[in-house]
């Protein structure tokens, strides 16, 4: 196993809502390793989400620590993340959503620079003949190409990904769930992807961090050994993938229909 | 070609035959009673209309009146938005600052601006200031309450991926707060426009004004002169008209992501 980037350790975060009182996470702890794809599953409302946003610094963990490994690309983010909602900036077009990042004081990188990245970042993700649509006039799995793009331009450390493709029809879906493996490749980015869907868990990651309902603490994290790329009709496949399904439901057994 | 004059046609066809019909009833009405002190005719009007560079009553030209009375509006209203605007973003951003103003806000906000003119003149005087002053106190309220609503309308998602890239509070506000927030502002403006134009007709009207289209009004109505204000009043309304047919020009232009993000 290679050195972790990331470790989280003990992460605990409770909400209080309307004088209630919603333990979301009792202790959540796991390493995240250089460039590989970590999908996070788990019961509905069990704190996946929220866990990624900790992870981002949108959120206060309640305890728990967060260690990161000495970064080596000296002044980019930590983290970057791609929202389920894609969340472009509807008034600026590809480009500009794009760049938006580059273009901030904490980056600091100069105009020739930014043209590069971005230039690189729309042959990468397919958006050549997009630069100068706006996101209204895209489809959503266009808009979630540029939302990654977004995220990828300022060079992040880890990619967060909030469940980024359950909004999307099927096919655009496997498309997108390629893409993701060509960006690992071409960018040697590390992915943290939150998902509800064993199958894309099973087809991207090298391992699954399963979490238990609220309040949840890892309960398995499995390591899908299975080399690229992954036939979803394999039976290997499908065992991981009926395997996932199992410990995602907390269901020891299978069930019998 | 012909088919887009004949979309023109039925899209403006019917409500120019409105207005076609009622200049027909006035001017019917005005033949039977044959008074220019009740209902002037048309022709005077027109003749009124058509004459925009002669002195009207032995005063000003028309075109100067319009002039003074449409300087007055734009400064007005810039000087209402340049205050409101800051404000409205100030007071959408921080619930502090809110929890302070809002209250005097919703006290003024209801209080018609012509109702200022005596504090007006005692503060500023007769003349230009203390018209400025209504024109600023009627554009005000609507670009600020449009400013808060924009602001709080901005998508708490926006917000956090310019925090995810580390924007600076100053940054947030500036491309993605006031961004976002843009086409409520505008239409606070649209509104406001239209609010400051019939307060400078009003202020005008008021003693101590020497010029402008309410000032002619007036003065036309202590001559007798009702064709003079028929003019004046089809002049405010087609000002007022080309002033909100830019503003949603440029709704459509520059906003045309609005409501489908």
């Amino acid at each position: 196993m290679m050195d972790p980037i990331l470790s989280l350790d003990k992460i605990t975060k409770t909400f209080y809502d309307d004088e209630e009182i919603c333990p979301a996470l009792a202790g959540i702890s796991f390493d995240v390793c250089a460039n590989e794809i970590l999908c996070i599953m788990g019961p509905s409302g069990c704190g996946k989400s929220t866990l990624l946003r900790i992870i981002e610094g949108l959120e206060l963990a309640d305890t728990g620590t967060i260690h990161e490994a000495p970064g080596n690309k000296a002044g980019s983010p930590s983290a970057a993340m791609v929202f389920q909602d894609h969340a472009l900036f509807p008034w600026l077009s590809v480009y500009e959503n794009i760049v938006y990042g580059l273009r901030l004081a904490a980056q600091k990188i100069p105009a020739d620079e930014v043209k590069e990245r971005a230039e690189a970042l729309l042959t990468l993700t397919h958006l050549d003949s997009f630069v100068h649509s706006f996101p209204h006039q895209l489809s959503g799995g266009m808009k979630q190409r540029v939302a990654v793009a977004r995220a990828l331009a300022v060079k992040p450390h880890i990619l967060l990904m909030d469940e980024p493709f359950s909004a999307l029809d099927t096919f655009t879906r496997m498309e997108l769930e390629d893409e993701v493996l060509r960006i690992r490749l071409a960018m040697k980015t590390t992915i943290l992807l939150v998902t509800h869907n064993p199958e894309e868990a099973v087809y991207l990651a090298d391992r699954i961090v399963i979490l238990s309902e609220r309040p949840s603490v890892v309960s398995e994290i499995l390591t899908v050994n299975l080399p690229h790329p992954r036939d979803p009709a394999g039976p290997d496949f499908i065992q991981i993938r009926e395997l996932v399904t199992r410990k995602v439901r907390g269901k020891p057994d299978p069930i019998l229909r | 070609m012909v088919l887009i004059l004949k979309q023109r046609i039925r899209e403006y066809g019917k409500g120019i035959a409105i207005i076609v019909l009622l200049l027909v009833v006035w001017q019917g009405a005005a033949l039977i009673i044959q008074n220019n002190y009740i209902l002037p005719k048309l022709g005077e009007i027109f003749t009124v209309l058509l004459h925009p560079a002669s002195p009207v009553l032995g005063g000003q030209t028309l075109i100067e009146n319009t002039y003074v009375s449409l300087k007055e509006v734009l400064t007005g209203f810039f000087c209402a938005a340049a205050i409101a605007i800051p404000f409205g973003l100030l007071i959408g951003w921080s619930s502090e600052v809110r929890a302070y103003l809002n209250p005097v806000i919703q006290i003024l906000r209801p209080v018609p601006p012509i109702a200022w003119m005596p504090f007006a003149i005692a503060w500023f005087g007769i003349g230009i200031n203390s018209v400025l002053f209504i024109i600023v106190m009627g554009a005000f309220f609507p670009i600020l309450i449009n400013t808060v609503d924009g602001v709080n309308g901005v998508r708490r998602r926006w917000i956090e991926v310019a925090e995810m890239l580390h924007a600076t509070a100053f940054e947030q506000v500036r491309t993605v707060v006031v961004p976002g927030a843009l086409p409520v502002i505008w239409t606070g403006l649209r509104v406001s426009f239209g609010v400051a134009w019939m307060c400078v007709v009003a202020a005008e009207m008021l003693p101590g004004t020497t010029a402008g289209l309410g000032f002619l009004i007036m003065y036309a109505y202590n001559l007798g002169q009702l064709q003079v204000i028929g003019a004046g009043m089809i002049i405010i309304g087609l000002i007022g008209l080309c002033a909100d047919t830019l503003f949603r020009a440029g709704q459509v232009r520059f906003f045309s992501w609005q409501g489908k993000e």
